[in-house]
């Protein structure tokens, strides 16, 4: 029962330690009186024999402190001591702790944000079966345009992917999805409204091991054309349906025709994000009452599908693309003329969910760790400036007796207690940021999963600790060694003060302002290449544009007649409308993105080569108001008309960026473009237009515009509205035009032209400033350390500037001397992070936009503000020294 | 166990324990008997006496009591606990083995 024993004397210890203490001086003091009457018997005096037990007792207080270490919790007591000391010497310099805490709590807070959402963005394992066994499949081109910008990833066109897994086994399974929009209406006659949706393959949910909550998931009976099931994710589950579990087995209806709803699936399943709110079967897309027919779904050329494969055990990942390559090759032979790729390529599911953010955020993130470091530095440079007026106290404790590791783990205790404040803060902080940074930035795939967990909190305590240790290792061992007794032999007379720390300091310091001058080059770069994108000219007019999306149901506008009359009746009333300058209807608004592409053929030009691929075109369709509604100018023949109706008219309009390329010194007008997906019939060019850009740091791409009026149902339209003044006051009045024509349409994305080039401007705008913030702050620091280094310089050689002015120095002499010694690590430092800096651009280069990475401009004004800075840090100290009374500076030693 | 200051340790910790195996003792009277009974040969440095006292106290092979003494003081009483016991032979059988080894090794000679 030794434990039992054990653990008592361990509690007793823990919570009676002061009455052990009473006690074990009880002891000792029984211990002497019973020497001293031992002495006394002998017949020792009773002075003597007091004196003669204290002498074979020795020293009662290191014994006692002897006897204590041996006590259970003696480690604990060690730190409470440190801490205590701590806390009160921190105390005693106010200013100094307030600043160090402050800078670690910043540093530490973004640095939590951060990780936080790199985490949960690049990091964190998908809710999936065995994740890591799931990759893409992408298409491949091997041609250099494709590979040009690390464009390998082609989506998938669904004939690939079918004989993808009717052909090969290398992989366990492999299954599809695509995006899809639909008008949601129930049964209860609710007002109808447009949901982003996708469409996956029957066993794609059994491939990612995603259980419903509720109900099943779809079967391979379902995924066919014409099949009316649907899934519901949580969120459109808890919102639209109340979470009412009486939903599974009931109707809904998707644009107009009912689909039995089968399950809903669980709340942690947002892939690929969280904007899709329904899915329904693959192959139910095609086919009757669909824009698009069966045979859709045999395309080797209609690349807009997504491919997710689960590897076979024992079977490497290189076997089965290989299997996939080679199925796929056979199939670019087999269609040598269209964009069918050679290869195909896996892509890691992680990092094709984090896509385009997964290097800004990791910029971000070295711009963090660079603050940190910074402030590290900062914070070490703080605490050795203090150290150095500490050296006497330092010295005496030593000399008395004080260890080395004691001294330094009391040291290390102060920065520790700096940055455990600065960290809980920081953490507070960072909780605020957090949910900010998740909501600024549109294109993290996973924002509704980011927050902060134990997993991070860990993460910071580690940063603490981390940081404490680098802030306060090389002060605390520099400040303790042997060469510290130097300091009691040191009289007031000695003028050089102490050159090793002050050397450290300097070092510090270079490295310091080096880091601080790669940050300020990439946050200029970055925002470089952000000016430049907002002044980029879109091709048509952006102020005072207001859009509106719509989709007109098949079920009810089931023939081009019934489309051509709501789209021409909408145009005309709002074109009607007081203060409408101009309004056009196309398929999409331009910015807003690629849309699909189609390969085409000039009829009048020689056939392309055997192997060639065709050239590929955007496709666009607008109404005949569309290009003067958006001023996009006209450069040759017509705009459409009244007249262009259907596709049996093949009347098409190309643009600028198309007729250069394809029609060099030709009239592009009258020529005929035949393009393979619509089949045999041509279409005859009837205009040329200028360029629009379809995404702002995108060159303009070959388009070809198609009448509108071909009065197709189902397909998504966007209404530009064109106004006198604020767009969005002309919101509600269009949509009453709306709802006058047809009370159940709903009307989606209702955004100025603004709003949508400033969506892929934001993000842009959002990491170019987050870095520019950073830099600044850590320019804030590095002047701060260099403010602090001098002015204790100034102070060392106080004595010696005294003598010099008064042996006749000049006080501009002064000055420049310490001007330069103070500018000198600046200059050290500029040096190297210019250097360095010629590195980290070219890593950031494909954040740029038409910015080349070494820039000129931006590297002269970074390091211009640099030496401004410096130079107005280093003038404080450096003007009072020189301002030094050299009476008052010799009497004062 | 592989420091040489283990044995002196050892040693200690083995005479104290064999010291209070009779009666309760405490420290004053637990250094004069040592001193007594090895005859003046041992003297216990009161530097070394207190912490091994508490170290054992703390590993829990003597448990303390505060009582009133003979000289009608209060005094710290160490007695050995069952713990105390199994650790005191087994150390004796540790020091048998040593000095016999020891033995063998400076007979020879």
């Amino acid at each position: 029962m030794r434990w039992i024993a054990k653990l008592r004397i361990q509690i007793e210890m823990l919570f009676k330690r002061g009455h052990a203490g009473t006690r074990l001086d009880e002891e000792l003091q029984d211990h002497i009186a019973r020497q001293i009457d031992e002495n006394i018997a002998t017949g020792m005096s009773a002075e003597e024999a007091r004196l003669a037990a204290l002498r074979t007792f020795g020293n009662p207080a290191l014994l006692r402190e002897q006897a204590r270490a041996t006590w259970s919790w003696n480690w604990l007591e060690v730190i409470l001591r440190d801490i205590r000391y701590g806390v009160r010497t921190l105390n005693r310099s106010r200013g100094f702790s307030l600043i160090a805490i402050a800078v670690m709590a910043l540093c530490i807070g973004a640095a939590t944000s951060l990780f936080t959402v790199v985490r949960s963005v690049l990091l964190r394992p998908l809710p999936f079966r065995d994740p890591d066994h799931l990759t893409m499949v992408y298409e491949h081109f091997r041609n250099a345009e494709s590979n040009k910008e690390q464009f390998n990833y082609n989506s998938v066109s669904p004939g690939d992917y079918y004989d993808w897994r009717t052909k090969t086994s290398g992989f366990e399974d492999m299954a599809a999805w695509a995006w899809w929009d639909f008008n949601l209406s129930s049964q209860s006659g609710e007002l109808p409204e447009a949901v982003p949706a996708k469409a996956g393959t029957w066993n794609l949910f059994s491939l990612l091991g995603v259980q419903p909550v509720y109900g099943r998931s779809f079967t391979e009976a379902e995924d066919r054309p014409g099949a009316r099931v649907a899934m519901l994710t949580w969120s459109l589950f808890e919102q639209r349906f109340g979470g009412d579990r009486s939903i599974v087995g009931n109707t809904i209806r998707l644009n107009g025709n009912p689909y039995m709803v089968i399950g809903v699936l669980p709340p942690s399943f947002t892939y690929p994000d969280a904007s899709g709110q329904l899915w329904v079967p693959f192959a139910s897309l095609y086919g009757a009452g669909s824009p698009l027919g069966p045979e859709w779904l045999h395309f080797h050329d209609r690349h807009y599908i997504h491919v997710v494969a689960r590897m076979k055990p024992g079977v490497s990942l290189a076997q089965a693309i290989s299997q996939v390559s080679a199925v796929q090759y056979q199939l670019h032979l087999q269609y040598p003329n269209a964009p069918v790729a050679e290869d195909v390529a896996p892509r890691d599911i992680n990092e094709d969910l984090a896509r385009d953010v997964k290097k800004p955020l990791l910029l971000l993130m070295c711009a963090v760790a660079c603050m940190l470091l910074i402030g590290c530095l900062n914070v070490a440079n703080l605490l050795v400036a203090r150290s150095a007026a500490r050296q006497k106290e330092v010295a005496i404790r030593g000399a008395l007796g004080a260890r080395r590791l004691t001294l330094i783990r009391e040291q290390l205790t102060e920065s520790l207690l700096i940055c455990l404040a600065g960290g809980v803060v920081g953490v507070l902080l960072s909780l605020a940021a957090t949910k900010w940074l998740s909501g600024a930035w549109k294109e993290l795939p996973t924002a509704a999963t980011v927050h902060v967990d134990a997993t991070v909190l860990l993460f910071s305590c580690g940063l603490v600790f981390a940081a404490a240790l680098l802030a306060g290792v090389l002060p605390a061992v520099s400040s303790t060694g042997k060469a510290v007794f130097a300091a009691l032999q040191a009289t007031s007379r000695t003028t050089g003060g102490s050159v090793s720390r002050t050397a450290l300091r300097k070092t510090l310091l270079t490295v310091e302002i080096a880091v601080t001058v790669m940050l300020l080059i990439a946050a200029g770069l970055l925002l470089k290449s952000f000016m430049r994108l907002r002044t980029v000219n879109l091709g048509c007019a952006t102020d005072n544009v207001l859009t509106l999306g719509y989709s007109l149901p098949g079920k009810k506008y089931d023939a081009p007649e019934k489309v051509n009359a709501f789209n021409e009746a909408l145009l005309e009333r709002v074109r009607a409308l007081p203060g409408v300058l101009g309004a056009g209807l196309g398929g999409m608004v331009p910015g807003s993105g690629p849309g699909s592409d189609d390969i085409f053929h000039v009829v009048e030009h020689p056939p392309v080569r055997q192997g060639d691929v065709l050239p590929d075109a955007q496709v666009r369709r607008a109404d005949p108001g569309y290009f003067t509604g958006l001023q996009i100018p006209l450069l040759n023949g017509r705009f459409f008309s009244g007249d262009d109706r259907g596709y049996a008219q093949n009347r098409a309009i190309i643009n600028r960026t198309l007729a250069e390329k394809y029609f060099p010194g030709e009239n592009p007008v009258g020529k005929h473009l035949n393009i393979p997906v619509y089949g045999a019939s041509n279409f005859e060019i009837v205009g040329v237009v200028g360029d629009v850009l379809y995404k702002v740091n995108e060159p303009p791409f070959p388009t070809v515009y198609f009448p509108l009026l071909a009065g197709l149902g189902d397909s998504a339209q966007t209404l530009s509205v064109r106004t006198a003044y604020d767009p969005l006051a002309f919101s509600v009045p269009i949509q009453k035009q709306f709802a006058a024509l047809d009370p159940e349409l709903p009307v989606s994305d209702v955004s100025t032209m603004q709003q949508i080039i400033g969506e892929s401007l934001g993000n842009q705008s959002l990491s170019a400033s987050l870095v520019l913030a950073f830099a600044v702050l850590s320019l804030l620091l590095a002047s701060v350390g260099l403010y602090g280094v001098l002015s204790y310089l100034a102070t060392q050689r106080r004595t010696e500037i005294g003598i010099r002015i008064a042996l006749g120095a000049k006080r501009e002499q002064v000055l420049r001397l310490m001007l330069f010694d103070g500018l000198r690590p600046a200059l050290l430092g500029l040096a190297l992070g210019l250097a360095a800096s010629v590195g980290a651009a070219q890593w950031i280069r494909s954040l740029l936009y038409g910015a080349p990475a070494v820039d000129v401009w931006v590297f002269a004004s970074v390091s211009g503000t640099l030496l401004a800075v410096s130079a107005l840090a280093c003038l404080v100290p450096s003007w009072r020294a020189s301002r030094l009374d050299p009476m008052q500076a010799l009497r004062t030693e | 166990m592989g420091k040489p200051s283990d044995l002196v340790q050892g040693t200690l910790d083995l005479l104290i324990l064999k010291t209070i195996l009779l009666e309760p003792m405490h420290g004053w009277a637990i250094a004069k008997r040592i001193q007594q009974v090895s005859g003046e040969v041992l003297q216990v440095q009161q530097g070394s006496l207190y912490p091994a006292l508490h170290r054992l106290e703390q590993q829990g092979w003597i448990k303390a009591k505060w009582a009133e003494s003979e000289t009608g003081r209060q005094a710290k009483f160490y007695a050995l606990t069952a713990a105390g016991r199994k650790q005191l032979d087994a150390e004796t059988a540790n020091w048998n083995r040593l000095s016999a080894a020891i033995n063998l090794i400076v007979a020879e000679a």
